[in-house]
């Protein structure tokens, strides 16, 4: 990869063109972000909700790890009774069910897809193959856009009687029965729609992706010259077009079974709940590596970047992900281990899955090849590129843990579970989240962000996570229960350090925002490249911020 | 060259119809829960947003269309927009595996229950009989992925004559398809929902619901190509609007011969034709 689009001509970056782009194509503010056609304004707007999205969901667990951090309910009565005057304690129950399925979605939905493939696809995709902006520019914008309207669908739901309270208190995963004949009123038809607006949107971004790479590389950029983050985006497109559709058709049947009577999910006319599940994790499988390939994108480039060396084993890295994405599509039922399937089932599920490991594995291992015999250095990128690859392997070993059936039926819906995929999001998906932010800030901004600042945050950060969700692997063992705001005593003191954990990392973001805000306004002025000779990606030729339409002539690779 | 543009790309001026389009949206599925939760004004609001949404389509599709003849849209973009096509269908393929695997998680292990019998067809049913009217509407669907085909050899070799026939009887039998249909469901001897229906009635309407509401927007897709005919907007070289519904129409028309096969035909097999 980068070694060889470091052959790229370095054409002129047109500094001195940017003037006359200002005069000649920079449209008026409302044009400029509300009827967007540049894939750089687009991204930024990704970037702005998904940190919207972010804390409006990372509000809402800090409210959960505020009701668990002890046993007996605290709090919930009365927020519940804030909502909703006159609230019952079902009902203040019921809320806590809204609470985790909203911080479900929104995470997914509105913050990590977003961020990942939104942001960071939109503005960086384009740039690193040496393409003037997306294939389908207009297309482009209404992906964004639908997810405003989407989004307000899903809070809206929280005001809108959803069966035993206000809201949608289904999971993220919305099975059937209790998002069926279990939830009546329109919270829950409010969150079905919300999903399939935001699917709409994801499907349009996928074909916009993968027409843009397979169709504008820049002259000389062959697929296996292709930066491997564009590569993880292109495996992340196609996963998102060939699942997404599946969950449309599923929460579709959960739509008319709720409202017109079909028997899809009704086990008294045939149906079967147990579809349903098929149905969601046939798209919720992937949609776990749609969270984390454009994060192993990132995290390579940042790696090859602090270490002053090309990626090692570029094919194979390209390759790994190729087969993440193929392997994911036929691994889904292991998160239904204990819905009573047979055991020959479980076990090519269970054997299906371990194999992930192999090319996951192969990712691992290049990266600290990578790394190896480099000339290091720890600016705050590295830092949480470095914290991803520990923290994501720790996640990807409980996962291998989980993948055993047998091992499953005893955790299934435990803490351990919660832990696990907290490890492999929050500590990984989240970790190259901001590993890319500071990595691309100065390119995307101008502005650099302040080293001192940025380190905090990444160090109260990796505490405070760990903190709050390595205890809950002792929980999980132990039999505590997930999505129940109540305990037994006996899980007391883990809840009270994990909801202590939650107080660290809070203090870490705080460091995010003020960077972020001080850096924006009061930032150094970027260089075209920070990072010096280890930065080989298309990119880092053009000015920082790029000029408002780049490579107007398309840079030829050797 | 400063300013200028050295490639083959297109670089688009803003547009206001993404944000129209998708408020529209919001419009549309709000209005909907509205109404399925039986608020007076939900049909108001639930066609408000629809009009909002024709009217993005209308004013966007137009604008490309502009495009196109205005010469924006070089070799590589037409390459782009068969990508985004084929691309589209793939995610429809994906939207009808849903819909099968229903059915064939009903069909393969039909459920012991006092609606179905622990058999397929559930016990006592009466199906369509397959070779009757499904089987001359798989025949007005083949026919008329031969008539788009000759409609696409007449464009191709410059006969508007043909071009405009060949797709007077596409949509000609795309319609009386619509209306087959329409017709056999209005006398299905099973219900789609409800108490009195089972999983054969809802995964057999929505499956081949779906497809017909598919036909609509491929019947729709070829009558603006029709219009976009008579006003001579193709040319033999360049004609991808008319391309890309052809394949719509070829995607439709392959959905039909699986759902012909595996739903008609297999899934009904043994049971009392109506």
């Amino acid at each position: 990869m980068t070694d060889t689009t470091a052959n790229a001509v370095h054409f002129e970056a047109s500094h001195g063109e940017h003037a006359h782009h200002d005069a000649d194509h920079m449209p008026g503010f409302f044009a400029r972000w509300f009827m967007s056609t540049n894939h750089k304004d687009i991204g930024t707007l990704y970037l702005i909700f998904a940190i919207i999205a972010g804390i409006i969901g990372g509000g809402i667990s800090g409210l959960m790890r505020w009701e668990l951090a002890e046993p007996g309910i605290q709090h919930l009565e009365a927020w519940a009774q804030f909502m909703n005057p006159g609230a019952t304690y079902d009902e203040a129950l019921h809320l806590w069910n809204v609470l985790i399925t909203a911080h479900g979605l929104i995470m997914v939905f509105f913050m990590v897809m977003p961020a990942m493939i939104g942001g960071f696809g939109n503005w960086f995709v384009p740039l690193m193959i040496g393409a003037p902006d997306m294939a389908f520019p207009r297309m482009n914008n209404i992906s964004f856009w639908l997810l405003p309207p989407a989004f307000i669908l899903l809070l809206s739901s929280a005001f809108f009687p959803g069966g035993n309270g206000p809201g949608a208190g289904i999971g993220w995963t919305a099975y059937a029965p209790l998002s069926t004949s279990g939830s009546s009123g329109p919270a829950v038809d409010l969150a079905i729609f919300s999903l399939h607006i935001a699917g709409a949107s994801s499907i349009l971004g996928a074909v916009n992706f993968i027409t843009t790479i397979f169709n504008m590389r820049a002259p000389g950029m062959t697929l296996h010259k292709m930066p491997l983050f564009a590569w993880s985006v292109l495996v992340t497109a196609f996963l998102l077009l060939l699942s997404l559709p599946v969950l449309a058709g599923a929460i579709t049947m959960l739509l008319t079974d709720r409202n017109f009577g079909t028997h899809f999910f009704d086990a008294a006319g045939g149906g079967d709940p147990v579809l349903y599940q098929h149905l969601f994790w046939f798209f919720g499988h992937p949609e776990v590596y749609i969270m984390i390939l454009p994060g192993f994108g990132m995290v390579s480039h940042v790696v090859a970047t602090f270490s002053r060396k090309p990626i090692f084993g570029y094919l194979g890295m390209a390759y790994a992900m190729v087969a993440i994405g193929v392997i994911g599509f036929v691994v889904w039922a292991h998160h239904m281990f204990t819905v009573g399937m047979d055991v020959n089932t479980k076990m090519y599920f269970t054997a299906a899955t371990m194999v992930i490991a192999v090319p996951t594995g192969i990712k691992i291992f290049s990266w600290i090849a990578t790394m190896w015999g480099g000339s290091l250095t720890f600016q705050t990128p590295m830092l949480w590129a470095l914290g991803f690859i520990f923290m994501f392997t720790v996640g990807g070993v409980t996962g291998v843990v989980l993948a055993n059936g047998g091992v499953d039926t005893y955790m299934h819906d435990t803490y351990y579970v919660v832990a696990h995929f907290h490890y492999v999001l929050s500590l990984g998906a989240v970790f190259s989240l901001f590993a890319g932010f500071y990595y691309w800030f100065a390119k995307m901004s101008g502005r650099m962000y302040n080293e001192m600042l940025g380190q905090l945050h990444f160090w109260i950060f990796f505490i405070g996570v760990n903190v709050l969700f390595f205890p809950m692997h002792f929980l999980g063992l132990q039999g505590m229960q997930r999505r129940v705001p109540d305990y037994t005593d006996a899980f007391a003191d883990y809840n009270w350090l994990a909801s202590w954990g939650y107080a660290i990392m809070g203090i870490g973001m705080i460091f995010f925002f003020i960077n972020l805000i001080w850096s924006l306004f009061a930032g150094r002025k970027a260089p075209d490249n920070p990072w010096g000779e280890g930065a080989t990606t298309l990119e880092w030729t053009l000015s920082s911020p790029p000029p408002f339409h780049q490579f107007e002539t398309l840079p030829r690779i050797d | 060259m400063a300013g200028a543009k050295n490639h083959q790309f297109h670089i688009l001026p803003p547009s206001v119809w993404p944000l129209v389009g998708s408020f529209s949206a919001l419009v549309l599925f709000g209005g909907l829960v509205m109404w399925m939760h039986d608020n007076p004004y939900g049909a108001w609001v639930f066609f408000a947003g629809v009009l909002g949404v024709f009217f993005t389509m209308f004013s966007w599709w137009g604008d490309v269309i502009r495009e196109a003849h205005s010469g924006d849209h070089t070799p590589i973009v037409q390459l782009h927009l068969r990508y985004g096509m084929i691309l589209f269908i793939a995610s429809e393929v994906m939207f009808f595996v849903a819909w099968f695997w229903a059915w064939f998680n009903a069909s393969l292990f039909p459920a012991d229950v006092e609606s179905i019998g622990g058999v397929w067809p559930p016990e006592g049913m009466h199906v369509l009989d397959p070779f009757g009217w499904p089987l001359l509407n798989t025949l007005i669907l083949l026919c008329s992925g031969t008539t788009v085909t000759w409609a696409h050899h007449a464009l191709i070799h410059g006969d508007r004559r043909g071009l405009i026939n060949g797709l007077w009887a596409t949509i000609l039998l795309g319609l009386l398809f619509t209306g087959i249909q329409a017709y056999e469901y209005a006398h299905a001897p099973f219900m789609f929902a409800g108490p009195e229906a089972n999983i054969y009635g809802s995964a057999f309407m929505m499956a081949t619901g779906f497809h017909g509401f598919h036909v609509i927007i491929g019947t729709i897709f070829l009558i603006v190509c029709l219009v976009r005919a008579y006003r001579g907007h193709f040319s033999p070289q360049q004609h991808f609007g008319f391309e890309a519904a052809a394949w719509y129409w070829h995607f439709v028309d392959v959905v039909w011969l699986f759902l012909f096969l595996c739903i008609y035909v297999w899934g009904g097999w043994g049971a009392e034709y109506h």
